[in-house]
């Protein structure tokens, strides 16, 4: 496994220390700097999505601490981790307190595989698109366990319908990826970044690429529990649905889990379809670490787009959710993947 | 592992000792990581620990009240138990001891594609038989599930 960062922090360390020691301090460190990036991260995107919240609503949005507002949501986050840690009685406290772990530590696993440039990859493995279903699935465990542990109706409520939900997007989000593997041949991310040199993978794969970016898109969206699919939460009818009883750091964590989970989501799709740290018909191919810059443009372009969704949709009932995914999305997606082989097989694939 | 192991045995609360298990199948996933057989752990990962333990918490989460707590057994009940498991650990144990384990030097990475065409290979060796088998298998699984499921309401139409 090639594990680029982590190899050359390692190198800079091992002429502090022995070998074996240089090892775990790499992986330490390493893990320091993805948990300190994305946590500062995630509450910008906090920041952005409310901001842009406001733009849509023709309001003007927190603008008042640091400049633009800027460090609202830092001293949002301050004054959460100040605040007194609640609970219900008679709540199941070992699993009440160990269900936001499951959130964030999945969250933040699938973080280490995604690639930011050809260097800045923690975790290359072999069945990279795979390992991130896998890790992805784990999430929603916690969130069944938090909302039956808190001793709360709302909660329990909000839990089961996140499951279902979770559960049945999941298929949708793993087979959209599947036909574009049927274009990479490869599972690991970054083999799948090489094929794109030659064209992103949704101009590669044209027609079906786009409606499997479409369905990825729709299937990820009520996977993080967005709106219009945040049956979850449905502040009018469940209060805050499966963390109704959280407060303080735990509650933070919720929260942030959410957000990173979007950032994954768009990263994902980045990867996959948009050619990942690759730019556009190659223009700084000479400056290997603009790299970082066009992940991050087209990710937030991505997660600008999910914003989008979350207010110009309204929310759907849960017969209409279930609806949508096994009737429309699933079979749509079958198919898909039947037309994709076609295409691959017969080699119809755009190569510029 | 193994204290996780006996915890979800162990454990009075329902619900608890389904994250013991669940714990000791990250923790078998995270051992075929070791012996870097990565896609059977990501398999593991999925099946076992995103898909069988989300099931059961969900039956959990249906039948189950907070302050439930599971009946302890009868002493007669936990003596036999005792007894059986017992002897099942020494048969395992005693089989571990004596077999003659070759050791392989594992370099090999086995990759998806590796996996995939053993799967649909007709040669010796392949498996393509018991795949098809168990997709048929799986296909009967499911058209069952769905007749059983919605048992009352096709009768009911076939008699209109």
């Amino acid at each position: 496994m090639p594990l680029s960062i982590t190899k050359s922090i390692q190198e800079m360390l091992l002429s502090m220390m022995s070998e074996s020691a240089a090892y775990y301090a790499a992986m330490v460190v390493v893990a320091l700097l993805y948990l300190g990036i994305f946590a500062i991260a995630g509450l910008f995107l906090v920041l952005l999505e409310r901001r842009i919240a406001a733009w849509f609503q023709l309001r003007i949005g927190p603008n008042r601490v640091g400049f633009q507002g800027l460090l609202q949501t830092m001293a949002d986050a301050l004054k959460l981790v100040s605040k007194e840690l609640t609970g219900t009685d008679r709540a199941d406290k070992f699993l009440y307190n160990l269900a936001p772990y499951f959130v964030i530590i999945s969250a933040l696993m699938a973080l280490g595989l995604i690639p930011f440039t050809k260097e800045f990859q923690a975790f290359d493995i072999n069945i990279g698109i795979f390992f991130l279903i896998a890790i992805s699935s784990i999430g929603v465990i916690g969130i069944l366990l938090g909302g039956w542990a808190s001793n709360n109706k709302f909660a329990l409520i909000g839990a089961m319908r996140s499951g279902v939900q979770t559960i049945s997007y999941e298929l949708s989000v793993g087979l959209s990826l599947l036909t574009m593997i049927l274009l990479t041949g490869s599972l690991q991310l970054s083999e799948i970044v090489e094929v794109q040199k030659g064209g992103w993978l949704i101009v590669q794969g044209h027609i079906p690429a786009i409606i499997a970016f479409m369905i990825y898109m729709i299937a990820g969206t009520a996977e993080t529990n967005r709106a219009p699919f945040d049956m979850v939460e449905a502040e009018s009818e469940l209060g805050a649905g499966f963390h109704t009883e959280y407060s303080g750091m735990k509650f933070a964590y919720f929260f942030l889990a959410e957000f990173i989970n979007m950032f994954l989501i768009a990263a994902i799709a980045t990867t996959v379809f948009f050619g990942a740290w690759l730019s556009p018909f190659g223009i700084t191919e000479s400056i290997p670490w603009l790299g970082v810059f066009w992940f991050l443009a087209k990710t937030l372009l991505l997660v600008f787009l999910m914003m989008w969704f979350r207010w110009t949709f309204p929310r759907l009932r849960v017969d209409q959710l279930l609806t949508l995914e096994w009737k429309y999305l699933l079979p749509i997606n079958l198919v898909n993947i039947v037309v994709m082989a076609f295409i691959v097989w017969q080699n119809l694939i755009i190569q510029i | 592992m193994i204290v996780f192991a006996v915890a979800a045995v162990s454990n009075r609360k329902m619900l608890r000792s389904v994250i013991y298990l669940l714990f000791v199948l990250v923790g078998v996933a995270g051992i075929f990581f070791l012996i870097d057989y990565n896609f059977l752990a990501a398999v593991q990962l999925t099946v076992y620990a995103g898909g069988i333990i989300v099931l059961m918490i969900f039956s959990v989460l249906l039948v189950h009240h907070i302050e439930l707590e599971l009946e302890v057994a009868k002493p007669l009940k936990q003596v036999i138990t005792a007894i059986t498991c017992l002897i099942g650990i020494g048969v395992v144990l005693s089989t571990i001891y004596t077999h003659n384990f070759n050791v392989v030097e594992n370099d090999k990475l086995t990759t998806t594609a590796d996996v995939g065409s053993k799967m649909l290979s007709y040669e010796a060796g392949g498996f393509i038989l018991p795949f098809e088998v168990i997709s048929i298998l799986l296909l009967a699984a499911m058209v069952g599930a769905i007749i059983i499921a919605k048992g009352k309401k096709l009768v009911n139409k076939t008699k209109d």
